[in-house]
C-alpha cells in the first residue's frame, strides 16, 4: 500500500522558478527511500510539499490518502502528527535538557506526564541515549544532537519520517551511526524518506533511490540497484 | 482532563515568559499600572460627581419670601397660584416663627439676638419651599413665582450648583480623554513586548509547528501572557483604589469642602471599582498580546 503519492505535481514559487516540473511518485508504506541529486534540484521542495511546509502549484500529494495540498492552513497540524521530521540543523532548544526537548512533542497535545516519561525513555533508548538525558544540546556531539532531533520525531511514533540532509553536518562515522539508528526504525515499521547528497550513505544502504535533476525524477532505482557508479554513466 | 494540561502547560509557559523577559515585562506593566490609576481617579472622580449631581438635584429647592404684611388668605392665594404652575412636585409653607425656631436652635448668638423680637417686629419672612419637577427649567419657574402677587424675593442658590458640576465635567472629560491616550499607548506597549517574545521563540513555534501543534495551541500561550501583565499591572492601582479612598474619605469625613458635597460610601465602591480595574488591565493587556500575534504570528 502506498503512504505516499504525487500526482502531476508542479511547484512554482512566486519568484517565478519552477523548482518541480510535473512530478509523479509512489513511495509503499514501510519504505526507505533516499531522495538525491545536485543542489538546487527541487529535493527539498519535494519533501517540504510532503509536510505542507510548502504547497504545490498543481496536482495531487496523497499522504496516507490525504490530499495534503487541499488541506486547510488550520488543519495541517492534523497530518503533521503523523510524520516525523529531522533536518540538518537539529532544531533543537538550546535551554532544554535532552529530556525536555523530546518531551516537548508530546507536552503540546497534553499528554499524561507519566505517559511522556515512558514514552520519551524509549524513544531516547532506540536512539541509544538514555543516559544522556539530563543534559543540555551544548553538551553533546553533533551525532548525538542529531539523534536527540531524531528521537524528538519519533517519540510520538509516526508512520513517517521524513530527514532532510540529517547528515550533512556530521562525519563518515558519525554519519553510519545515524543511518544505523535510522535503520533500527525503518524495521520498527516507519516508512522513511531521506533527502542527502552524501553518496557513500546512498551507496552502503542499498535502498530504493530516486534521483532528481532540475525538479523532475531523472531515474527511479529498485531497492539495491544503486551504485555509485550507475550515477555517472548517466 | 486533557484540556487542563494543556491550560497549565499554556499558563506555565506565559508566565515564564514574563520573567524571562523581565525588564520588557516590567516597562509593560508600569505602563498599565499608570493607566489604570488614572483610569481609577477618572471613576472614581465621575462617580462622585454623578453621585453629587443627583443629591444636588433631589435637594435643590426654590425658596419664595412672602412680603411681611401678608395676610393669611393672600397667603392662601400664593400656595394656589403656585400650585397651579407646570413643573411643580410640591409646596412646602415655613412660617416666619418656625424659621426663627430653627435659626434659634442652631445657634446660641442667634438665640440671644432674636429671643428679644416680638413677633411683628422680625425681620424673617415667611416662606414658601418650592420643589420642582425638572431641575433644568427651575430658572423659568422661579420667575413666575417671582411674578405672583404677595411673593417678594425668590431664591434657588442660582448659578452656584451649574458651575460646581460644570467644573467636575471639565476635569472628567480631561481624564477620560488622557485615560484613552493612556490605554491606546499601554497596547501599543504590550503589543511590542509580545512581539519580542514572539521573536525570542521563534525557534520553540517552529518547533511547536513541526511537531503538530494546533494553531490555538501555538497562539494561547502569548495571549495567556498579555492577560498576566494586565493582572500585574493591576496590583498597585488597585491597592491604590482600596486603601487610597478609604483615606480620603476617612480624612475628609465623607464631604469634600462642604457637608453639600457628600462622597460615596467606601463599601462597596472600591471593590466595585478594583474589579473594574482589573478588567481594564486584563482587556488592555489581552487586546495588546492578540494584536501581536495576529500580526507577528503567521501561522
Amino acid at each position: 500500500m502506498d503512504i505516499i503519492r504525487f500526482q502531476h505535481v508542479k511547484k512554482q514559487y512566486k519568484t517565478g522558478v519552477t523548482a518541480i516540473h510535473d512530478l509523479s511518485l509512489n513511495i509503499e508504506k514501510g519504505d526507505f527511500v533516499f531522495i538525491i541529486g545536485s543542489t538546487g534540484c527541487g529535493k527539498s521542495t519535494l519533501v517540504k510539499m510532503i509536510y505542507r511546509a510548502e504547497k504545490p502549484s498543481s496536482g495531487k500529494i496523497l499522504v496516507g490518502g490525504i490530499d495534503v495540498a487541499k488541506l486547510r492552513d488550520s488543519k495541517v497540524y492534523k497530518i503533521r502528527r503523523k510524520i516525523g521530521v529531522v533536518f540538518q540543523d537539529f532544531q533543537l532548544l538550546a535551554r532544554s535538557t535532552v529530556y525536555e526537548n523530546v518531551a516537548f512533542a508530546l507536552e503540546v497535545f497534553g499528554l499524561p506526564k507519566s505517559e511522556i516519561h515512558s514514552k520519551v525513555l524509549k524513544a531516547l533508548d532506540l536512539v541509544g541515549l538514555k543516559h544522556k538525558a539530563k543534559n543540555y544540546p551544548n553538551q553533546l556531539s553533533g551525532g548525538e544532537q542529531q539523534r536527540v532531533a531524531i528521537a524528538r520525531a519519533i517519540v510520538n511514533g509516526p508512520k513517517l519520517l521524513i530527514c532532510d540532509e540529517p547528515t550533512g553536518n556530521l562525519d563518515e562515522v558519525t554519519s553510519m551511526g545515524i543511518m544505523n539508528v535510522l535503520e533500527e526504525i525503518n524495521k520498527l515499521g516507519t516508512t522513511i524518506i531521506m533527502v542527502t547528497h552524501d553518496n557513500e550513505i546512498v551507496n552502503r544502504m542499498k535502498k530504493r533511490v530516486i534521483l532528481l535533476d532540475s525538479g523532475r525524477i531523472l531515474k527511479d532505482y529498485e531497492k539495491g540497484t544503486y551504485t555509485h557508479e550507475s550515477i555517472q554513466n548517466i | 482532563m486533557k484540556a487542563f494540561r494543556i491550560f497549565s502547560r499554556n499558563v506555565r509557559d506565559a508566565l515564564k515568559s514574563v520573567f524571562r523577559n523581565f525588564s520588557l515585562s516590567l516597562a509593560s506593566i508600569s505602563c498599565i499600572t499608570i493607566t489604570l490609576i488614572v483610569v481609577a481617579i477618572s471613576v472614581i472622580l465621575s462617580f462622585n460627581v454623578n453621585n453629587f449631581a443627583t443629591l444636588v438635584e433631589k435637594d435643590v429647592t426654590i425658596v419664595a419670601f412672602l412680603n411681611l404684611d401678608i395676610t393669611a388668605d393672600q397667603r392662601q392665594e400664593v400656595s394656589t397660584k403656585i400650585n397651579a404652575l407646570d413643573n411643580i412636585e410640591s409646596v412646602t409653607f415655613q412660617s416666619k416663627v418656625e424659621i426663627a425656631n430653627e435659626m434659634m436652635e442652631s445657634s446660641e448668638v442667634f438665640k440671644n439676638i432674636m429671643s428679644n423680637w416680638s413677633e411683628e417686629e422680625s425681620p424673617i419672612q415667611d416662606t414658601y419651599l418650592v420643589k420642582v419637577v425638572d431641575i433644568e427649567a427651575i430658572g423659568k419657574t422661579a420667575e413666575e413665582i417671582k411674578k405672583i402677587e404677595g411673593v417678594s424675593v425668590v431664591k434657588y442658590g442660582e448659578g452656584m450648583v451649574e458651575q460646581l458640576i460644570s467644573v467636575f465635567d471639565i476635569v472628567r472629560k480631561i481624564t477620560i480623554g488622557m485615560v484613552v491616550a493612556l490605554i491606546i499607548v499601554t497596547a501599543f506597549l504590550i503589543t511590542n513586548t509580545i512581539k519580542i517574545t514572539i521573536f525570542s521563540r521563534r525557534r520553540e513555534i517552529e518547533i511547536m509547528r513541526l511537531v503538530g501543534a494546533s494553531n490555538i495551541n501555538i497562539k494561547i500561550p502569548f495571549l495567556f501572557e498579555g492577560l498576566f501583565l494586565g493582572i500585574l499591572g493591576s496590583i498597585i492601582p488597585i491597592v491604590i483604589t482600596i486603601y487610597g479612598y478609604v483615606a480620603l474619605y476617612t480624612h475628609f469625613d465623607g464631604q469634600m469642602f462642604s457637608p453639600f458635597i457628600k462622597l460615596i460610601e467606601p463599601q462597596p465602591f472600591v471593590y466595585m471599582v478594583s474589579g473594574f480595574l482589573l478588567v481594564v488591565g486584563i482587556l488592555v493587556g489581552m487586546y495588546g498580546s492578540f494584536r501581536a500575534v495576529k500580526k507577528y504570528l503567521k501561522v
